[in-house]
């Protein structure tokens, strides 16, 4: 490793270590623990109500519910909301606590600072919302092996991996977007709403379009489709879901490409808390 | 003094969209205490953040001993500054603030943990540090920021408005220090718009209004050179002030002659001090006069500025 890479993954190292300190802690952070536990408590209420006796469940469709509560449900929201309010505040937040330029009077690149605080962010987002998801899939699988679908436990908790690193990937796709628009936006509350609309409104659009989302490509990489129903299908545009060994390193490079953009905004970045 | 070793500003201006922060300055820095003087919005935070890259010159650049601020990993190496932004990073003790932010230039922890302790303890915060900063008081969250950026040992230390909040003992105490540190060889830039502050700390000091330079130098140097448009003024305390003043009423290069408010002394304005100091000197040999003290009654800062400004503009 030359002198001037090692320099900057200490730096990254650095940088890191202080964003988890300064942010995701307990308190700080509880809005993001509370979003990952939601589908946890979800899964978790439905096998307690089973094991009680209090409602009745065959087992057989629970793998397709799982499928859609994380697709329309956890990526949708709990890991959208949850990386809007890491993502948008590891610069936006600095500017508005007027503590940013402590970074910039650090001897490092601008482009190393993007790097550790999206790596900071992608850290704490991955570990806490693919646990809660690993978690939630743990207890569909534990009350699956209650019901008469027992058979479906096995196999399936095989696709806990495949869930977990999903998640993982939409905190890197989603993490990368928010934080270039923390950069660019002085209220990035507008244009993540924006986000959310066009991802939301993407199963509507032409095969071109859908290609320049995150959601579809996270959608081809979940390990069990979920088939779209009701008034609004009619209007639904399908297409071939891209294969997993284009969707996965698709979506990295996307993010790294929207991290550049970062990187390149920071350069010409000015300290002017007072016009903010 | 070439670039190199100095803080060198070429033709630099600094447009807010239409708002002038400062324009054209040119401008070089010496080791030794500097202080940038001028009113709120005179220019000298601008001057400050051009130095330290975090405003980029819209015309001109600047040099800090050779490396352009668009170089950070050399500039902050040797550059700490201490901004006037009254604000630090959530939920971090003073040890924290220092530390975590000296991981960041690449070194260990036994290093950082090191230099941290000899920061916290040049500052009097060593007992303190353990803290969270969101429990400091004003003046300890001053003295916090002020060893953050004297913990990397900076061969350049940029303050803006370092003394405020403190009270007197720490104000002693910081001076005390600024002083230390210019004995060491640093390049210290203070920036004030309190300039009965600026006559204790400074050895050269750059005026500044509107944006614009308009007095560099040492204090003594910027005001001999206007004394032909003001005159200066210097008390004079003896037993014989009314003799005294009879004699110098003829004299061509005094300008002005009165009775200090408290009819112990005169306020001599003369345009030639050296014609001045010869004439007393003769005076007391000659005529008796006991001299009690001489001393120059303008020769400080605020003088000085409100002679080049007409009434400081706010500075006091």
């Amino acid at each position: 490793m030359s002198p001037e890479v090692s320099v900057w993954s200490r730096q990254i190292l650095a940088v890191v270590r202080l964003e988890l300190k300064k942010n995701f802690s307990f308190r700080r952070a509880l809005p993001v623990y509370l979003l990952a536990a939601l589908p946890l408590a979800i899964f978790a209420v439905h096998a307690i109500s089973y094991a009680r006796g209090w409602i009745r469940c065959e087992g057989s469709e629970d793998l397709t519910v799982f499928a859609g509560v994380f697709q329309l449900f956890v990526l949708r929201l709990v890991v959208f909301f949850g990386c809007v309010v890491v993502f948008l505040n590891l610069f936006r937040g600095e500017v508005v606590q007027k503590s940013l330029h402590y970074y910039f009077l650090a001897p490092m690149r601008r482009e190393v600072l993007v790097v550790g605080k999206y790596l900071a962010g992608l850290l704490a987002c991955g570990c806490v919302f693919a646990a809660g998801v690993a978690l939630s899939y743990v207890i569909l699988c534990w009350h699956l092996a209650q019901t008469p679908a027992r058979e479906l436990a096995g196999p399936a908790i095989h696709f806990v991996a495949a869930y977990a690193g999903v998640t993982v990937l939409a905190c890197a796709g989603y993490g990368a977007v928010f934080l270039l628009l923390g950069m660019l936006f002085r209220n990035p509350i507008i244009p993540a709403v924006a986000v959310l609309v066009w991802e939301s409104l993407i199963v509507f659009f032409p095969p071109l379009l859908k290609k320049i989302s995150v959601i579809f490509y996270l959608e081809s990489l979940c390990p069990v489709r979920v088939p779209f129903t009701g008034p609004g299908s009619l209007f639904a545009i399908t297409a071939n879901p891209t294969p997993a060994y284009l969707a996965a390193p698709g979506l990295m490079l996307l993010a790294i490409a929207v991290v550049a953009a970062a990187a390149v905004r920071i350069r010409r970045m000015e300290i002017g808390y007072g016009l903010e | 003094m070439n670039g190199a070793n100095g803080i060198v500003f070429e033709d630099v201006s600094k447009f807010y969209g239409d708002v002038l922060g400062v324009n054209r300055v040119q401008l070089s820095i010496p080791p030794g205490i500097t202080t940038l003087v001028g009113p709120n919005g005179s220019g000298k935070t601008t001057l400050m953040n051009l130095m330290t890259g975090l405003v980029q010159p819209s015309r001109g650049s600047v040099r800090v001993l050779g490396i352009p601020p668009s170089d950070p990993r050399r500039l902050f190496a040797v550059t700490g500054y201490c901004t006037q932004f009254d604000a630090f990073p959530r939920g971090l003790t003073g040890y924290d603030f220092i530390y975590l932010y000296l991981r960041l230039h690449a070194m260990g922890h036994a290093q950082a943990a090191q230099l941290t302790a000899r920061a916290l303890d040049r500052v009097n915060m060593a007992e303190a540090a353990r803290h969270r900063i969101a429990s400091y008081s004003k003046g300890m969250r001053q003295r916090i920021k002020l060893a953050q950026a004297i913990a990397h040992q900076p061969s350049v230390l940029v303050l803006d408005e370092p003394l405020n909040g403190l009270d007197p003992m720490a104000r002693a105490e910081a001076i005390a220090l600024f002083r230390a540190l210019a004995g060491e060889g640093l390049y210290v830039i203070i920036s004030s718009h309190i300039l009965h502050e600026v006559d204790q700390v400074s050895d050269q000091v750059v005026m500044l209004s509107n944006g614009y330079v308009v007095a560099e130098g040492q204090i003594q140097a910027v005001r001999g050179e206007m004394h032909q448009e003001h005159p200066l003024q210097i008390l004079v305390r003896c037993s014989q002030p009314g003799l005294l003043a009879a004699n110098l009423f003829s004299q061509d290069h005094v300008s002005e002659v009165r009775m200090h408010h408290d009819r112990g002394g005169l306020l001599v304005s003369t345009r030639d001090p050296e014609r001045f100091y010869a004439l007393l000197g003769r005076m007391v040999l000659e005529g008796g006069i006991h001299l009690e003290s001489v001393a120059p009654a303008d020769e400080d800062a605020l003088s000085v500025y409100e002679y080049l400004i007409g009434g400081g503009g706010g500075a006091a």
